[in-house]
């Protein structure tokens, strides 16, 4: 399997896509095939199409080195590190923001525009760009833009109150959805386990209690591995 | 270009490989049929590690799991959405349907909720009870013994409970409730509304050999690759292969139609391979069509023949008539008293573990038929949209809502788990001005003409989705919560979602004695030709307030023994 792979990714471009795959054959050679595009590294389950998207995405350069460094500015400002955990930049956000925008291509002139607005305002007021000004004078920026009016939709708000509101949005998904994000959160699912209700100090931390008689139809979860067998009523017997 | 013909001839050719395709393709292989499975999708199995997005985290997918490419966010386990390139469909009139399509083998069961109610007693002949609509042919009765047989074979937790329109059957015992569900229980008993474990088909319990139980990851949407959720290939097809059936599996491979003889029965079907877009044909004696309500509803308007001139059985123009999908509104509520939750992991089965089904009498209500409803909530995984407007609820306190810096951790925090949502999913009636049919100007990129829709709401739908909206109004208030955004207004229908989003579509083919009003008679067999059967949610007369998937499998199998029967008789 590992010289077929490899034999494979020799013909990578010229033969990809190209070979037919007969009706009554899965398509796992298929899938094998594609997976050996050029500088793809996910392994979740994409189909060949979808590879393809990803790295087409991956190759295109939305923002410049100045942007993405003032990204990475904001980011840390918006999330900034504490003593246990990282800042939002060193999660990564700004590399996430940046595939994001090429995703979602509606987002690009919000994004792009705030950028300019944010060095703007920087350099009439400081005569600096937004990344270079020193931290009180970043705030300052970002304290007129930073809070909105939820009772106003967000499309009718100043753009720089729309584009601070973006780039928080993307800043915080991007901060919780990494592995660092997950661990503050303190998240502790996506793992095999046998869900056996609400703890007890948690019940009582928000006044619940769980019904006996609903309780007893529940599964018995000692019995989880037991082959089910029923009477001809329906009751279970195992 | 030659259509390039096979010479095996098989017993059935089955099209479609969903819920009903699966269980006509486990039924007739097991009675010894050669059996041809014919998928527009791919090969797919929930355990391949290639094709799998059980287990992985949001960091894996460059996009943190958002929905741009796949509708329900990219570890969806559903190929395909409401569009699909180069495979469009059209609307009438300015009318509005969304077409929901997953191509791949196993179809939507791959990703589907799971929640798996039986039709009542009353379900089957509502006619009977308000005037609307029509009676099924058949009854619970009739369908009660493969209801039996389905809860046993795929398994199905929930609890009996003797309510007279949502039957008992053979179930797992269910989940424990979550935090946000014994909040909604609370909160439902305050307005004298029942709450009932929810009946959904993941093993929470070991069913036989084959298949493992649940761990609790709570994301079925996601396939199973320990086989403890329902999908039709993990359930259906690999066992029925395993078991020595005599099936052909024709992946990637778009049926165009069904074939005819001079005396106008089938012969078979011809379809377009994805691979190498070419068109071949397939010969059986008895075809199965299990695409879905309108794959079905197409394939048969494509059948021309100078013996078919209509379309294959449509002889009645009722082919594509009836189209109807379940009702759906949404609301979600803040609930201060969830708030500062301490994590621990409550992801359970994927979905809801309680749910409310239908409680109220017509009579003193303003529109007909019911709804039930379906909670969410609780500190589920981070993905795309996580910790967008992360302190929004601070307008509930008084408190400013946006800014930056370490404040917002722990106002990320402290609203963590306190949303509660919910969706009512109710009935609407059937209606023949509602329909698909063949847009004679547009064909999709295998050159098979497409569908066109035509579809409106009525007021019966509209008032629905208004009681459903003040029902969740209320039970917010009994939670404490504070109610989420406005309530969407008569001009948006009271956020009756358009029809096709919840992707109940059913009633296209349906069933009847009388072959002038309908298209199958009672075993799913056309009244015009007998050796084509139909067994995905077409043949529906009406869709009741549950969901199809349970009632596809028993139908497809009630229907599959009759075929298998008449084999035997010869009398196909």
């Amino acid at each position: 399997m590992d010289r077929r792979k490899s034999l494979k990714s020799l013909f990578l471009g010229t033969v990809a896509g190209g070979l037919a795959i007969h009706g009554c054959k899965p398509e796992a050679e298929a899938v094998e095939e594609e997976s050996a595009i050029q500088g793809y590294s996910y392994n979740y389950g994409r189909t060949p199409k979808e590879k393809e998207l990803i790295m087409e995405l991956e190759n295109e350069v939305f923002f410049n080195e100045h942007e993405l460094e003032t990204i990475g500015v904001l980011c840390a400002l918006i999330l900034p590190a504490n003593d246990k955990f990282g800042s939002a930049t060193d999660a990564g956000a700004p590399a996430f923001i940046e595939f994001m925008a090429k995703d979602i291509p509606e987002m690009q002139t919000t994004l792009r525009g705030g950028l300019m607005w944010l060095d703007h305002k920087s350099n009439t007021d400081f005569n600096l760009e937004f990344k270079s000004a020193d931290e009180a004078q970043q705030k300052q920026v970002l304290d007129a833009i930073a809070f909105y009016d939820p009772e106003i939709p967000m499309s009718e708000q100043p753009l720089e109150i729309q584009f601070f509101s973006m780039m928080r949005n993307l800043t915080l998904t991007g901060y919780y959805t990494s592995k660092m994000g997950i661990e503050d959160l303190g998240y502790q699912g996506n793992m095999p386990n046998i869900w056996d209700g609400v703890p007890e100090e948690v019940l009582e931390q928000h006044g619940v209690s769980y019904d006996e008689e609903w309780i007893a139809k529940c599964v018995d979860q000692s019995k989880r591995g037991v082959i089910a067998e029923w009477d001809e009523h329906g009751n279970l017997l195992t | 270009m030659q259509i390039k013909e096979q010479a095996k001839v098989y017993d059935v050719i089955i099209v479609g490989s969903g819920a009903g395709g699966g269980m006509a393709t486990k039924v007739l292989s097991e009675a010894g049929l050669k059996v041809a499975v014919v998928e527009a999708g791919p090969y797919f199995d929930p355990a391949d590690p290639e094709q799998m997005t059980q287990m992985k985290w949001p960091y894996e997918s460059p996009r943190r799991g958002a929905g741009t490419v796949r509708p329900f966010g990219d570890f969806d386990t559903a190929y395909g959405g409401w569009e699909i390139e180069g495979e469009p469909y059209t609307h009438k009139d300015g009318t509005k349907f969304d077409w929901f399509r997953s191509h791949m083998l196993g179809g939507r069961t791959n990703h589907w909720g799971r929640i798996s109610l039986r039709f009542g007693p009353k379900d089957f002949k509502h006619k009977d009870v308000d005037g609307l609509g029509e009676n099924w042919p058949i009854g619970y009765e009739d369908v009660k013994p493969y209801y039996d047989k389905v809860d046993k074979l795929i398994g199905v937790f929930g609890t009996n409970e003797g309510l007279p329109n949502d039957p008992d059957g053979f179930f797992l015992p269910p989940p424990k409730p979550r935090l946000h569900e014994l909040f909604y229980i609370k909160g439902a008993r305050k307005s004298n509304m029942p709450v009932i474990p929810s009946r959904m088909s993941m093993l929470t319990k070991k069913i036989n050999k084959d298949r493992g139980v649940c761990f609790y990851c709570g994301q079925c949407s996601r396939a199973c690759q320990v086989y403890a959720d329902f999908s039709s290939g993990s359930c259906l097809i690999f066992p029925a292969q395993k078991n020595g059936g005599q099936i052909d599996l024709y992946v990637n491979s778009v049926v165009r139609e069904v074939t005819t003889n001079e005396e106008g029965r089938a012969t078979g079907v011809s379809y377009i391979s994805k691979d190498d877009r070419k068109e071949y044909k397939l010969k059986g004696r008895v075809v199965v069509l299990a695409a879905s309500a309108c794959s079905s509803a197409r394939i048969l308007l494509n059948s021309k023949s100078s013996q078919h001139p209509n379309g294959l059985g449509n002889g009645s123009n009722v082919v594509g008539k009836y189209l109807h999908d379940s009702t759906g509104a949404s609301r979600a509520g803040f609930i201060p008293d969830l708030m500062n939750r301490k994590t621990y992991n409550e992801d359970g089965v994927g979905g809801m573990h309680v749910y409310t089904p239908w409680w109220l009498d017509n009579k003193n209500l303003d529109f007909p038929r019911g709804y039930h409803i379906e909670v969410w909530g609780g500190m589920g995984m981070p993905g795309y949209g996580f910790g967008f407007n992360p302190n929004e609820f601070n307008k509930f306190f008084g408190l400013p809502t946006g800014g930056y810096g370490e404040g917002l951790r722990s106002d990320v925090k402290k609203y963590y788990g306190s949303v509660i949502g919910f969706g009512g999913r109710g009935e609407s009636i059937a209606m023949k001005d509602n329909y698909c049919e063949i847009d004679p100007t547009t064909v999709d990129e295998f050159g098979i003409p497409v569908l066109r829709f035509h579809y409106k709401w009525s007021d019966f739908e509209r008032k629905q989705a208004k009681h459903m909206q003040e029902t969740f109004e209320e039970l917010i208030h009994n939670m404490g919560g504070e109610v989420l955004g406005d309530r969407p207004p008569k001009e948006e229908d009271y956020g009756l979602l358009t029809p096709g989003r919840i992707i109940h579509e059913v009633g296209t083919t349906r069933m009847g004695d009388d072959p002038k009003t309908s298209v199958v008679n009672k075993h799913q067999q056309l009244h015009e030709v007998d050796n084509v059967f139909v067994m995905d949610a077409g043949p529906f007369v009406s869709q009741a307030d549950k969901n199809c998937t349970w009632t596809i499998l028993a139908l497809a199998w009630r229907a599959s023994d009759y075929l298998v029967d008449q084999l035997k008789q010869q009398n196909i």
